[in-house]
């Protein structure tokens, strides 16, 4: 108690003088927050993404003449920490919007937290449909196709497949939940016939793999779901590969065409599952081989979808701020609603009804070359093309 | 018939791992009475490490070579440890290891991305052990064989260890009674220093073990080490034996759980060791704790209640702390009713913990249980902020009356279990019934009303609440309950037999505590306008222990200054550092030798020690009493 005012008095100076290097007053500057230190797989390259577009932002004359910094802020995986975060980025950064997330809550927490203090928001990654739809809120836009887009994406080449029982394996947290509901739902519309005769809800990042995949094999589906990723997946694939799981099986899997979660598996890679991704080895767009280019000139590394998402969302914030030509937050949003961009997948924008982007995703199927896991038969599937109706998704979404 | 059989076998294979580690956590707490948090720590260093030997070099006997290497590279890290770092506070307060380890853990996490890059790393399969048989129709991998044999065979190897060595009887005299082992004239420093080096030995072969199966990454020791504490307490500490059933049961638990309730898995080891606790208090092979020499939470300065001079500068300071909002910005002010409110969690659990000796690892639960009161009146019956916050934290209340109930049967490291345990039970709730709570995604949308908006108003409130529930505590340690709760800590037996219902007097001590951090909670939920799960953690709990042991045990109010330093250190150091673990974490060991009381306990300690030196004479007054009986 009694050293309490010094202590006090220390802890603030500590954190006030913490602030001391702010940019310069005209640049512009977009507060970005993610999991930094709780996923570095994934946000590594997704910080190489985002640090490259705004080079090419500035070198390119920057917003208006502006120069475009972006304050980094890592969340810890902690949706309080990552609000916290985003309150020193806005009440003493001074920034123009919000950017980034990776995990579901947190982007939620941090949406809500722009709907709170009107601040623009652009989620990058967090796959959740409830930020767009349920939990909408004007000031949110997100950047990566959605949960239900890429259960869309992959029901349209799952249906096609001739197996009628089904089993699926999923992390045991909202994201698994919503994947496995949203596939199930698209797929037994299209095949009313499908029986789902097994599921497995592991605890996320704790898999034993072991029972999980003997389980799965006892129950006898024709094709199997699955949603894990990341160390996961791994233990997974290495259990059901010697157990025999997957041969004579289909196996729809969700992200698992990444190269995060793809190139780690080298050759224990399973062959012919149907998967979201990304194959930056076949890509042949000038959009796309633009941006390979640079990233490979400035890295002397190859791009992970990470990198892609970092990159766009930068590219997508610079593109709103100089459109709108302000950063009061209203006319960002104004600007935002039915704005057109290009990105290395093409043209994408984001739409007015519920503030999705129409980025696409890859689909195709896994193989093994060279002793590593690839992504053949891919094609590019456009966001757009995945979204329920106009009328849905008003439904889906809280008026603002 | 096939597939049980081979279920079973799948099961067994699971428990070898987890013993294997589990093992060494025993016997190293059985003799040094170390809660060895970075035991995740050097199960994760000893797969990193073996990856890299693997894969360098070849063939069979490298690979078998590389593992066993590894195992032997971490052993000398622990030795190191061991040396350098917990050898100097042996002899601090009860538990403040734990906080040295956790400091190590924390490094750890940054370090090994530091050396081996953030990506996942997938090992070689174990030569030999590539495929698997054919057991009617079923497969079963050959390298699980392996691990079912192994089991047993690491188990044998240690109760030879252990029964025919004189090392082994040093050890588990040492287990039962190390004082006396001490007096006997056994060198303690090489006995512990031997006893860490083999458990962590165990743990960094287990996770070189899991190099052909698993993936290797920098989140490999959260992800095991709450689960093998649960795996020793339930078999009893110190009990390799227990060790051994506990890791069986529960995987078999786990395997043929899945196939009735999917999702089982995550919850299962909190529920066996909530049932196997409160049915046998000391685990399955346990046996009851000897009674203790010392006087536990041992005080060395009687406490007493401030001077009015003392009382005078501690209001100056609060009042010092009500003028910030005239010269900080909205951001310090959002930050500093973050730590009033941490202050608020950290002396909840402080008085639990130094007054009452009871110290609860799953103290978040109550903290969460306040916020997620304050989300169900505000968002479904909609009742305005200021009577959520009287009511929200009965929530808190309640869950500490039932589970405090059955927590204060037990004592030490057993009690602090069983709040783990349930805390894990709240926090699986809240993450599973997502209709209710939302689930992971939680319940967003709680901002305050207008009248506590503001960023300064907001810090008035979390301030003024702060003070007063800091003063309230300190007067109940003061007063005749605060007595009867303190003689419950130095004796159970005495303040029974001077006619002092001791379990009463704790569960009262649980529902003080848990009712206060539900406040603490209650006002985060305003502050954050969102309740997660996460509110309800291990990470929080953990969070909470280290604010405590930080500032100081053995003290009426350290917890105050813990909060404040490690929270805005916390922050701060997130901000400003992407290598923000491992700088809190050589700061947290920094702490942890230069104050090995605490910083409010050495502070007063160094105090306490200038007065006395002043006039001499007096010394056998004020001598130490170092034991008391």
């Amino acid at each position: 108690m009694r050293a309490r005012n010094t202590i006090v008095g220390a802890a603030f100076a500590l954190l006030a003088g913490g602030m001391a290097h702010s940019a310069l007053a005209q640049d512009i500057k977009i507060g970005e927050i993610n999991s930094y230190s709780l996923l570095p797989a994934f946000t590594e390259p997704y910080r190489k993404g985002w640090q490259l577009a705004v080079e090419e932002v500035n070198a390119a004359g920057g917003i208006n003449g502006k120069k475009l910094v972006v304050i980094s802020k890592d969340d810890g995986g902690k949706p309080a920490d990552a609000q916290t975060a985003a309150n020193e980025l806005v009440s003493s950064e001074g920034v123009a919007m919000l950017a980034g997330t990776f995990l579901s809550n947190i982007g939620l927490a941090v949406s809500d937290f722009a709907n709170q203090k009107k601040v623009f928001f652009l989620a990058a990654e967090p796959l959740t449909d409830a930020i767009t739809w349920s939990k909408g809120n004007k000031y949110t836009f997100r950047l990566r196709p959605s949960n239900y887009m890429q259960a869309a994406m992959l029901v349209e080449a799952a249906s096609k497949l001739p197996a009628k029982r089904w089993a699926t394996i999923a992390p045991n947290y909202e994201y698994g939940q919503s994947a496995v509901a949203v596939f199930k739902k698209l797929m037994s519309e299209k095949r009313p016939d499908i029986q789902w005769i097994d599921e497995q809800w592991p605890p996320q990042g704790k898999i034993d793999a072991g029972p999980v995949v003997q389980a799965v094999a006892a129950a006898n589906p024709e094709a199997i779901l699955n949603v894990t990723f990341g160390a996961d997946l791994v233990k997974l694939v290495r259990e059901g590969n010697t157990r025999g799981l997957f041969k004579g099986r289909e196996v729809v899997s969700f992200l698992t065409g990444e190269p995060e979660y793809l190139d780690p598996l080298k050759d224990e890679t399973p062959e012919g599952w149907i998967v979201t991704g990304y194959p930056w080895y076949s890509i042949k767009t000038p959009e796309h081989d633009a941006f390979l280019k640079a990233y490979q000139a400035k890295y002397n590394d190859y791009p992970r979808l990470g990198s892609i998402v970092g990159y766009q969302t930068i590219k997508s914030a610079a593109a709103i701020l100089a459109k709108a030509g302000s950063t009061d937050p209203e006319k960002l949003i104004a600007a935002a609603e039915g704005l057109t961009m290009p990105s290395p997948f093409g043209e994408i924008t984001f739409r007015k009804i519920d503030h999705q982007s129409t980025l696409g995703a890859f689909v195709g199927k896994t193989a093994l070359k060279d002793g590593k896991g690839v992504m053949v038969d891919s094609s590019y599937k456009k966001g757009a093309d995945y979204l329920p109706s106009d009328a849905e998704v008003a439904k889906l979404r809280p008026k603002d | 018939m096939a597939f049980y059989v081979v279920q079973f076998l799948t099961g067994l294979a699971s428990a070898a791992s987890l013993f294997l580690v589990a093992s060494g956590l025993s016997i190293i707490f059985g003799v040094t009475r170390i809660v060895n948090f970075a035991h995740g720590a050097f199960y994760m260093i000893g797969a990193y490490i073996a990856f890299t030997l693997t894969e360098r070099l070849s063939g069979a006997f490298g690979f078998w070579g590389g593992i066993v290497l590894a195992a032997f590279a971490v052993a000398l890290i622990g030795v190191i440890v061991e040396m350098v770092l917990l050898r100097r506070i042996y002899h601090a307060p009860e538990l403040f290891q734990l906080l040295a380890t956790f400091g190590l853990t924390l490094m750890v996490e940054d370090l090994v991305v530091l050396i081996w890059g953030p990506d996942d790393l997938v090992g070689r399969r174990a030569p030999g052990f590539r495929g698997a048989i054919d057991f009617f129709g079923q497969n079963i991998p050959s390298y699980d064989l392996f691990l079912i044999v192994l089991g047993p065979v690491v188990l044998g190897i240690l109760w030879l260890l252990f029964q025919r060595t004189r090392w082994g009887v040093l050890v588990r005299a040492a287990t039962q009674d190390r004082d006396m082992v001490a007096a006997l004239g056994v060198n303690q420093k090489w006995l512990f220093t031997s006893v860490f080096a083999v458990g962590v030995f165990l743990a960094a072969l287990g996770g070189a073990l899991q190099i052909p199966r698993d993936a290797v990454h920098h989140a490999m020791d959260l992800r095991i080490i709450v689960e093998v504490f649960v795996v020793v307490v339930i078999g009893g500490l110190g009990s390799i034996v227990g060790a051994f059933v506990a890791a069986v049961l529960v995987s078999e638990l786990n395997a043929f759980g899945i196939l009735i309730f999917p999702k089982i898995s995550i919850i299962l080891v909190f529920l066996v060791m909530a049932v196997v606790l409160i049915v046998r208090p000391w685990g399955l092979f346990g046996k009851p704790e000897a009674a203790a020499r010392k006087t536990p939470g041992l005080t060395v300065n009687p406490w007493r209640p401030l001077t009015s001079n003392e009382r005078l500068m501690a209001l100056a300071a609060l009042i010092v702390a009500a003028m910030l909002p005239l010269f900080a910005g909205n951001y310090l002010l959002t930050v500093g009713s973050e730590i009033a409110i941490f202050v608020i969690f950290a002396v909840s659990l402080h008085f639990l913990m130094s007054v009452g000796g009871l110290a609860s690892f799953g103290h978040a639960a109550y903290f969460g249980l306040g916020a997620y009161g304050i989300a169900f009146l505000a968002k479904m019956a909609g009742l305005p902020m200021i009577v959520c916050l009287l009511l929200g934290p009965l929530l808190g209340c309640m869950g500490a009356a039932v589970f405090g109930f059955f927590a204060v049967q037990l004592s030490g490291v057993y009690f602090a279990m069983l709040t783990l345990a349930f805390a894990q039970i709240v926090w699986s709730i809240a993450f599973q019934w997502v209709d209710v709570t939302g689930g992971d995604n939680g319940i967003l949308g709680l901002w305050p009303s207008s009248w506590a908006a503001s960023p300064s108003r907001f810090y008035w409130l979390s301030l003024g609440v702060a003070a007063l529930v800091t003063v309230a505590l300190r007067t109940m340690v003061f007063s005749p309950f605060g007595y009867a709760l303190r003689a419950t800590r130095d004796s159970v037996l005495r303040s029974e037999a001077i006619g002092i219902d001791a379990k009463r007097i704790q569960w009262t001590a649980f529902v003080i505590a848990g009712t206060t951090a539900g406040i603490g909670g209650a006002l985060f939920a305003y502050l954050k306008g969102s309740v997660f799960p996460d509110n309800l953690g291990i990470s929080l709990s953990v969070d909470a222990l280290v604010m405590v042991l930080l500032g100081g045990v053995e003290t009426v109010s350290g917890a105050v200054i813990g909060a404040i330093i490690y929270k805005a250190l916390n922050i701060w150091l997130v901000s400003q550092t992407d290598l923000s673990k491992l700088v809190l974490g050589g700061f947290i060991m920094l702490i942890v030798v230069v104050f090995p009381k605490g910083i409010v306990g050495t502070l007063e300690m160094l105090a306490q020690r200038r007065k006395k030196a002043s006039p001499p004479g007096s010394t056998l007054l004020a001598k130490p009493i170092e034991s008391a009986e």
